[in-house]
């Protein structure tokens, strides 16, 4: 049953993403409203197929590849939804809608049947570790999205051609706010991801750290966005700088995430994905 | 039949010496109104005289007597001779008429395509001779449908959306940069007309204080007092481009005032923060190369134009929407107004009552087949003369109002009641909208 939801939110977010990019386009009021509200209709189901595969598995379902994706997908759409509250930039959608798409077609390849769980993933912690580390992906997903919009923008400024992109985007400043903002938010969440997933493998393995692939990685990750932090903070770092540094600060979570899963080999790797 | 005109002249077919002369002041406005109304050929008029036009919109059943009234009008009311002016004159009838004032009014006849303060304008010739009444129900019908187009041009195209002047356009780029002015500060470099120009634009634009240095310190200290700002001694411009966001050249310096090595410094000072350059000087004011420094963007006049240009390329594509909107709603105004019309009222009206008779009639007999030939003849004209009888009278006072000025108004009111049209009540209702609306 939950499959069957998961692929009703799927397609709700394909509708989604071409609405946000019909908007991109055509610049209509009502096409990108028509895209917040397929949206939201995506998130509810999408959150009922969650409901449904936790009540069906009796687990939380952020124990495979394919749950992790899912479940990735799904705050990033949460995300969205919030930062559409509070900030008023009509083509964030745009942006951040196509990632939980893709994401959701990757779940949407791998296998999906539940699978009675390891005994390492039967842990009070493991779901706090995934979560946190997740919702604060998920927000450093705005970071980046609000990074690459801060450059496009940026660059039409100092090239003098104001053309169709500056148009779309909104000014200078607010994508710099919205950067730092999102940065503020995100990093205390990883941290306290990367806690309890010490906490957890001190259960799992009896350890807390053990230079694991992925522990590695997500140390890496966090070592990059700290310096962004406090080089914002202290020497003013901002504009350009910031926003590069927020790409490269996701392409590490998605190193972390991704790369060493199906790359390297570790206790992360899902063994039969 | 009646018709609706317009004599005038515009930016376009006449210089401005000829457009100062003919113009009408407001405090004139009234007395020339009325005077063109006491011309025997006009039933209607509204005289729109702004400083790129002067234009007189009219009602009248002759229309070339009445453009030549009114050039004569103009003549005598100015006291210039027709002949110093006439080759600038042109006249529109009926439907090109319509479309003139279409067009004015959606700012597609405008010196800068899509610049909206035409709309206030017209609305305000409109609003003068309404008040003195000589507009009347024609112009009055025309000017709502105006109004109603402008509307539809500026919400279907997105002609007045782009910036079309250096001022404009140096306040857009600072949105680009900043988003909401509010809480932005302006420095003044040079205290010159231009900068004062542009000044203004980024006060309505909400900057909230503005900084003006200049090489003669009075001349900064007057205008920082016109605007409420603040005046400082130029040796201290490098404190004023600290806390500036937005900086303004515009000097005659004949050599740079803001220079590489001096705003590294101060970007370091500012901690980076972004500042917006603006040199609208020539020869240039601050140092081409300052704008590759991260954090800063430097327009000069030659940057500024060419966006400008780009956007008014940009307004002329727009306009060709908008002048599809034009054309649809210009024949539901036309097909409309040339309903106002005697005979074809009356026959449709006749039609209208004696297909009423006849389906009345028809029912009647057959639900009595049994009737004879000359019962049913008898029926048949007894039907016939009552309607006769019912629409004598309103027949003849009609025919006699033909001639009459408000002839129009009883065709409209008859064509309303008895639904003579269906164009004609869609029109009606729209301009109540609209009328509630203003």
């Amino acid at each position: 049953m939950n499959i069957y939801f998961f692929k009703i939110a799927s397609f709700l977010y394909l509708l989604a993403t071409l609405a946000y990019l019909a908007y991109i386009i055509l610049l209509r009021e009502f096409v990108s409203k028509l895209g917040r509200i397929i949206v939201s209709l995506g998130f509810g189901i999408h959150t009922l197929a969650l409901i449904l595969r936790y009540l069906e598995g009796g687990y939380t379902p952020v124990t495979n590849l394919h749950e992790s994706l899912s479940f990735f997908a799904w705050m990033i759409i949460g995300v969205l939804m919030i930062a559409n509250i509070r900030y008023r930039i009509k083509v964030l959608g745009s942006f951040l809608t196509p990632i939980a798409l893709i994401l959701m077609l990757f779940a949407f390849a791998l296998p999906k049947e539940i699978v009675p769980l390891a005994p390492v993933l039967r842990s009070f912690w493991h779901p706090f570790h995934v979560i946190f580390a997740f919702l604060g992906n998920a927000i450093f997903t705005l970071t980046f999205c609000s990074g690459i919009m801060y450059l496009l923008q940026e660059h039409q400024l100092k090239s003098k051609r104001i053309g169709a992109i500056a148009k779309r985007l909104p000014p200078l400043q607010v994508l710099d706010d919205l950067n730092y903002q999102s940065l503020t938010f995100g990093f205390p969440l990883l941290t306290l991801g990367i806690i309890t997933g010490a906490i957890w493998a001190e259960y799992a393995w009896g350890r807390y750290w053990g230079w694991d692939p992925k522990e590695t990685w997500s140390l890496i990750t966090w070592l990059l966005y700290a310096a962004l932090l406090h080089q914002r903070l202290t020497v003013g770092w901002r504009g350009r700088k910031a926003a590069i540094m927020s790409i490269i600060g996701f392409m590490a979570i998605l190193f972390t995430f991704l790369g060493v899963n199906l790359i390297l080999p570790g206790l992360h790797t899902y063994a039969n994905w | 039949m009646i018709e609706i005109i317009v004599t005038g002249l515009n930016h376009k077919t006449a210089p401005i010496e000829i457009r100062e002369r003919l113009s009408f002041q407001e405090s004139e406005l009234e007395e020339a109104l009325l005077r063109v109304n006491l011309l025997p050929s006009i039933k209607e008029n509204i005289i729109l005289s702004t400083c790129n036009r002067v234009e007189i919109y009219a009602v009248t059943r002759n229309p070339e007597t009445a453009i030549r009234e009114l050039k004569e009008f103009l003549s005598q009311y100015h006291n210039i001779p027709l002949i110093d002016f006439e080759r600038s004159i042109y006249s529109f009838i009926s439907d090109e008429a319509v479309r003139h004032i279409f067009r004015v009014a959606s700012s597609l006849d405008s010196m800068v395509v899509g610049e909206p303060q035409i709309l206030g304008q017209i609305k305000n010739a409109y609003n003068i001779a309404m008040e003195l009444k000589t507009s009347g129900f024609i112009l009055h019908r025309l000017l709502h449908r105006a109004f109603h187009v402008a509307k539809r041009v500026r919400n279907e195209t997105k002609i007045s959306l782009s910036a079309v002047s250096v001022s404009s356009v140096a306040v857009d780029l600072a949105q680009k940069i900043f988003g909401n002015l509010e809480k932005k500060n302006i420095l003044l470099v040079g205290a010159g007309e231009m900068s004062e120009l542009a000044a203004r634009h980024f006060i309505s634009a909400g900057v909230e204080k503005i900084v003006i240095t200049n090489r003669t310190f009075e001349r900064a200290l007057s205008l920082a007092k016109e605007f409420k700002g603040e005046a400082i001694p130029f040796e201290d411009i490098n404190k004023g481009l600290k806390n500036a966001d937005i900086v303004l050249s515009a000097t005659d310096s004949p050599q740079y005032i803001i220079q590489y090595e001096q705003m590294i410094k101060v970007m370091k000072e500012r901690k980076q923060k972004p500042i917006f350059l603006i040199d609208i000087s020539d020869p240039r004011n601050i140092e081409p190369r300052v704008g590759n420094i991260e954090n800063i963007y430097l327009y000069n006049i030659d940057d500024l134009q060419n966006i400008a240009k780009e956007n008014i390329k940009d307004r002329e594509k727009e306009a060709q929407k908008a002048e599809s909107i034009i054309q649809e709603e210009l024949i539901k105004f036309v097909k409309w107004y040339q309903s106002l019309q005697l005979t074809p009222t009356i026959v449709a009206l006749r039609k209208k009552f004696d297909e009423i008779r006849k389906k009345e009639l028809e029912k009647m007999l057959s639900m009595h087949p049994n009737l004879s030939e000359k019962e049913r003849k008898s029926l048949e004209a007894m039907t016939l003369a009552i309607i006769n009888k019912i629409l004598h009278d309103p027949l003849t006072q009609l025919k006699k109002r033909d001639e009459d000025i408000v002839a129009e108004l009883y065709i409209d009111a008859i064509r309303t009641l008895f639904q003579l049209s269906s164009t004609n009540t869609n029109i009606s209702k729209e301009e109540e909208e609209i009328n509630a609306r203003i």
